[in-house]
């Protein structure tokens, strides 16, 4: 993972299974009853009784510096789920991707991202991940893995702050002439998946619109 | 998918977090089970913000018997219009407080409308559903609200105008509201064909089906 972000493992008896893109509802009881719930996306692929929440840690936050620095492995966690019929993809359908993300919006894309590969599906894919800096890119490897060995899966990558050594072009941040050069033309009929902070989805799938994108097609979650 | 009762063994007995303390809200302020205080207006939706000028706008209710009603932007502002100040919750956990509105309270707008129906589903522009029982609608309990906190309603908030219905969890508040067909049978929305809830009082937290 990054700095401030970690991935919890929880193993679910009797868990039913999920499609990629949906969330569960994490219940947090202090000792004297105090409760707090949060959603978090699964960002692993349908894998048994077991799954994977990426939790970004919010300096200041009640919950995500809990679940990142405190709570123990092993500790039973009461959730509840899965949840959400909407921003998830099935394997079944063979319309090509375009996955947008911002920051730690990544999640619920990347639960996409293994699914297609866990189901050998061959539907092309396109990722474009906008993030602060090199320092803040979750699943670094595993996407450069992918984008290696997972025919059919192309992952861009944005800066907005600061760019590797290197990199062609200058930080900024993702607007519509990268969206329209990275992501599947509306002429495709692609499903698109854009999830991060609020304005970030606003911007982003106004783009989509104005690129001539069926609404319907554009699925957005939002957080912050 | 798979909805229905906590996954945890434990329904009687909550697992106690090691180490989690949180952050209790003053006792004074009351809140339905399971949310917290938000300070800021996020924004929920499930896909790309509609724009709607109100040169276009209309609304419309539809009646089961198939008479219909319309107003236009210029009549609907037209029509006496309340100032509420009032409590919100969202399904997704958050709660804001005190946020004030403007609209024409649907009263107003179902005083001439003929109806045996006990059912509405609300339709927005976008294509976006919610349904909810007509008596949820009226009685002083909802409105369409075109003004937040002394401004025009954003589209982002679900501007031109928006329904307004603060006792259910808030995604029965459409945004971008276009009309109501009044239904003798109850018919599923948008987010209840999802899974969530048909009723979603927050207070007994009917967030999905089956609470």
């Amino acid at each position: 993972m990054t700095a401030s972000a970690r991935s919890l493992v929880f193993d679910v008896p009797g868990w039913p299974g999920h499609l990629p893109g949906q969330h569960v509802d994490v219940r947090l009881t202090a000792e004297d009853g105090y409760s707090v719930q949060r959603s978090y996306s699964i960002s692993s692929a349908p894998d048994g009784e077991r799954f994977e929440l990426t939790v970004q840690r919010v300096d200041g936050g009640e919950v995500s510096p809990y679940l990142c620095d405190v709570l123990p492995v092993g500790a039973e966690v009461e959730l509840r789920g899965p949840v959400g019929g909407w921003f998830v993809w099935r394997a079944t359908d063979q319309a090509p991707v375009t996955l947008v993300a911002g920051g730690s919006g990544i999640a619920p894309l990347m639960a996409m991202i293994r699914a297609r590969a866990a189901e050998g599906s061959r539907v092309p894919f396109r990722l474009i991940y906008s993030v602060r800096t090199p320092d803040d890119v979750c699943y670094a490897d595993e996407l450069r893995r992918r984008a290696r060995e997972d025919g059919g899966l192309d992952v861009h990558i944005v800066y907005t702050r600061r760019a590797p050594e290197g990199w062609p072009g200058v930080p900024g941040r993702l607007g519509l002439a990268e969206l329209n050069t990275h992501a599947w033309p509306a002429d495709f009929a692609p499903n698109v998946f854009v999830c991060g902070p609020t304005g970030f989805v606003e911007t982003v799938s106004d783009v989509f619109v104005a690129l001539g994108h069926d609404p319907r097609r554009v699925r957005t979650e939002r957080f912050g | 998918m798979a909805f229905g009762a906590p996954l945890s063994s434990t329904d009687t007995m909550p697992i106690v977090s090691p180490g989690f303390t949180g952050r209790r809200q003053s006792p004074d302020v009351q809140l339905p089970p399971g949310q917290y205080l938000a300070e800021d207006f996020p924004v929920l939706t499930a896909g790309p913000t509609p724009r709607v000028s109100t040169d276009r706008w209309q609304f419309t209710i539809n009646t089961e018997a198939g008479q219909r009603y319309d107003w236009s932007w210029q009549q609907l502002i037209e029509l006496p219009a309340e100032k509420i100040t009032t409590d919100i919750h969202c399904v997704t956990k958050w709660s804001k407080l005190g946020t004030r509105w403007k609209g024409v309270s649907l009263d107003v707008l179902l005083e001439d409308v003929e109806t045996a129906a006990d059912f509405a589903l609300v339709q927005s522009y976008g294509g976006y559903t919610t349904n909810l029982p007509l008596e949820d609608l009226i009685d002083g309990q909802a409105w369409i609200a075109y003004r937040y906190d002394g401004e025009e309603l954003t589209p982002e908030h679900g501007g031109p105008a928006r329904l307004l219905v603060p006792h259910l969890y808030f995604w029965k508040s459409a945004k971008w509201v276009r009309g109501i067909q009044l239904l003798l049978e109850d018919e599923p929305g948008f987010w209840e064909s999802a899974g969530y809830h048909d009723y979603g009082d927050p207070w007994r937290e009917q967030r999905y089906q089956g609470d």
